[in-house]
């Protein structure tokens, strides 16, 4: 565990020399922050001038850009009411961020799967004898990403995709491809399907889409670890763009706001090709049942992957916040609280959107988010 | 010790003698500094090796191999990754020492004063590029140079099984990330190399020419054999960063995990140093303590490799 804690330690003291330099370029952005500040805070409305010390958290890589966002615009709104607070944010990954919350080493972790039962009642001995709960605060859309000269966008189904990536479908101008874009000029070329190369939970929602929509041509189920020997890949989004558009025919899967000017894939919900916006991304969520057995205030959705609605783009991704229910600790509680309900704030979420591409959650969802955030007892 | 005695029986004795015990403290500091410095390297690598033993026990202990039920096994694990960290080395010093001699030796040797210091200096420039922007450059700038290339040698020359297979665009294959690893070997090398050859003595070589010996004939009966020691340290001292280089092996090559042979096929081999890298990020647990024990291979390969290049050193070094 060295290893681990080595780095924590490196890296907070990275956050912790970056929050400082940031908290001071926060003053100036303070002037329009400042009312929706106030008005989003609930509970703690007005209260970020009592707000100080530090506040650790981390865990889920993915939510690593957006959580930078938030820490830097929530220290700067805080310092520009007079308080006084360092927000760190350790991208250790998820399981090594549930890991560290549920020992108490840090107060709020982000992850791409909900803490389970079993966590959340191993949570109450380091959260006042309340238990945690989870809040689905980052939901990022997966562009199916493809470079081929002369095409934009192409309409595809989960089998057709299901296909490409199982390497059953091997050429651009395959039948299959063919029949669901008869306007499209498709080449004769072989198909190069990219997979990510490092363990990610893109690749474990992508191919849980494929899986529960195309079962028969995805025959490997969802997966973190790629399941087909050799083949292109990338190192991380950024490896994985440049491999794809480093290629001719290449086809690949990445976070919708990395996808720059490669051709995108409209998915085929139900009758209609969803194009991946922000959105429909949120939509997505939207459809989506809860996860049952949950306490009220522990909000998990189930992803609706095989939805057919109308104007929903199935292939996200959602990263939770995990908090206590109760803090012992009342300036880390009200901290934790006025952070949380920062980052679902329309003004946090919009962060989110601006420096990492995601999509914003729902009011209707923000209402029942803040909500439970109210419900945490401090003290 | 006769010229203190004197001294100190004379008037002037007083500063004498304090100067003679200063340099005595210093003496001791520096004996004690030097001293230091060697045993803090040993405590230093102690600590990294106890470090990787006692982090790696927990895959050690749970692997395969010793428990027989655990669903990984140290040896299916590691030998691809030795397998693609030795390849990749290995492809990068056939490329990058035959230029660095030519390069030593046309600075030693060829190149008027002027170009020589010139050039000497661009080379070791070239040494203190970061790793990560030869992974940036090898990966978009090269390796569509390359391409061409490949294809070409898979054409023509398939029937060698190095180049057989079916290379696909993008080259992010092994065979890149070793031209690239050799051009980041390629400094340490000339540098080494060179050194040595401008300890060639003078006089062997004058004799060589008097001898009726042509500037190639003196390079090869002299320069050469002379430097012959060198040259190996120097390669050697590659090696050891070919054999750790993360980064850009990292954003060069699409992973895989074979002993294929094939360098022009994507996701066929991998480095030991680029899996931790690309896989630390989200391990925890026993995955974490399988890529330390990776990391624990890795420190004992190099220091294998570095032995046999002693060995080899003190067996060839120069006869005079």
């Amino acid at each position: 565990m060295n290893v681990r804690k080595n780095k924590l330690v490196s890296l907070a003291a990275l956050g912790l020399v970056g929050g400082l330099a940031l908290a001071g370029c926060g003053g100036a952005d303070a002037g329009n922050g400042d009312s929706n500040g106030s008005d989003n805070g609930g509970a703690s409305a007005g209260g970020y001038a009592e707000l100080s010390g530090n506040l650790a958290g981390s865990g889920a890589s993915s939510m690593q850009n957006a959580q930078n966002a938030w820490t830097e615009s929530f220290m700067g709104l805080v310092q520009a009411e007079g308080g006084d607070i360092q927000v760190t944010y350790d991208p250790t990954g998820s399981g090594t961020g549930r890991e560290q919350f549920l020992s108490g080493q840090v107060k709020f972790a982000g992850t791409d799967a909900a803490l389970d039962e079993e966590e959340l009642a191993t949570s109450a001995e380091v959260c006042n004898g309340e238990q945690a709960f989870n809040l689905p605060v980052y939901i990022s859309p997966i562009a199916v990403v493809f470079k081929l000269e002369g095409v934009d966008s192409l309409d595809l189904s989960a089998e057709v995709i299901g296909g490409i990536f199982a390497g059953d479908i091997t050429s651009w101008n395959d039948p299959a491809i063919a029949e669901l874009n008869p306007d499209a000029d498709l080449p004769d070329l072989d198909i190069v399907p990219v997979h990510r190369s490092d363990d990610s939970g893109t690749t474990e929602n992508f191919t849980e889409y494929l899986s529960e929509n195309a079962p028969d041509a995805w025959t490997h189920g969802p997966i973190e670890t790629w399941p087909i020997e050799g083949g292109q890949s990338g190192d991380g989004t950024s490896g994985m763009i440049s491999t794809v558009e480093g290629g001719n025919g290449t086809i690949g899967y990445a976070d919708a706001s990395q996808a720059g000017n490669l051709g995108t894939v409209n998915v085929q919900v139900g009758e209609e090709f969803v194009e991946f916006t922000g959105e429909a991304a949120a939509k997505a969520v939207d459809v989506s049942p809860r996860e049952e057995g949950r306490a009220e205030n522990d909000i998990v959705v189930e992803l609706d992957r095989t939805t057919t609605e109308s104007g929903v783009y199935p292939i996200v991704l959602i990263s939770y916040l995990a908090l206590c229910g109760s803090y012992a600790d009342s300036a880390e509680g009200e901290a934790v609280k006025a952070y949380a309900s920062y980052i679902i704030s329309e003004e946090g979420q919009a962060a989110g959107e601006e420096n990492a591409g995601s999509a914003p959650i729902s009011d209707e969802l923000r209402t029942e988010a803040q909500a439970a955030i109210d419900g945490i007892t401090v003290g | 010790m006769s010229t203190t005695d004197l001294e100190s029986e004379s008037p002037t004795a007083q500063p004498a003698s304090m100067r003679t015990s200063g340099r005595r403290v210093g003496d001791s500091i520096f004996s004690y500094l030097s001293i230091g410095s060697g045993v803090l390297i040993f405590l230093t690598l102690a600590a990294v090796a106890v470090f990787l033993t006692t982090e790696s026990m927990p895959a050690i202990i749970a692997s395969q191999e010793f428990s027989g039920t655990a669903e990984f096994s140290l040896i299916e694990t590691a030998l691809p990754l030795i397998y693609g960290t030795v390849l990749a080395s290995a492809i990068a010093l056939v490329i990058a020492i035959p230029i660095s001699i030519g390069i030593a030796l046309f600075i030693s040797h060829f190149a008027p004063r002027r170009l020589a210091s010139g050039l000497g200096y661009m080379i070791d420039l070239l040494a203190a590029v970061p790793s990560v922007v030869y992974g940036l450059w090898g990966g978009i700038w090269l390796v569509p140079k390359l391409e061409p290339l490949y294809v070409f040698l898979n054409t023509y020359l398939g029937w060698i099984p190095l180049f057989a297979g079916d290379p696909s665009a993008p080259m992010r294959n092994l065979a890149s990330a070793s031209v690239v690893l050799a051009v980041m070997v390629l400094p340490i090398i000339t540098a080494v190399s060179r050194e040595v050859f401008l300890q060639t003595p003078l006089l062997q070589e004058e004799a060589a020419l008097a001898l009726g010996a042509t500037r190639w004939e003196t390079i090869k009966t002299v320069v050469l054999p002379f430097g012959r020691g060198g040259v190996v340290a120097a390669s050697m001292l590659g090696l050891g960063r070919a054999l750790g280089e993360t980064m850009a092996v990292l954003m060069i090559l699409a992973p895989g995990a074979t002993f294929s042979l094939h360098i022009l096929e994507v996701g066929r081999h991998n480095s030991i140093a680029a899996n931790i890298a690309s896989k630390q990020a989200e391990a925890s647990g026993v995955d974490m303590s399988l890529l330390v024990f990776t990391g624990l291979v890795l420190f004992v390969l190099t220091f294998i490799i570095n032995a046999i290049a002693r060995w080899i050193v003190a067996r060839s070094g120069p006869k005079s």
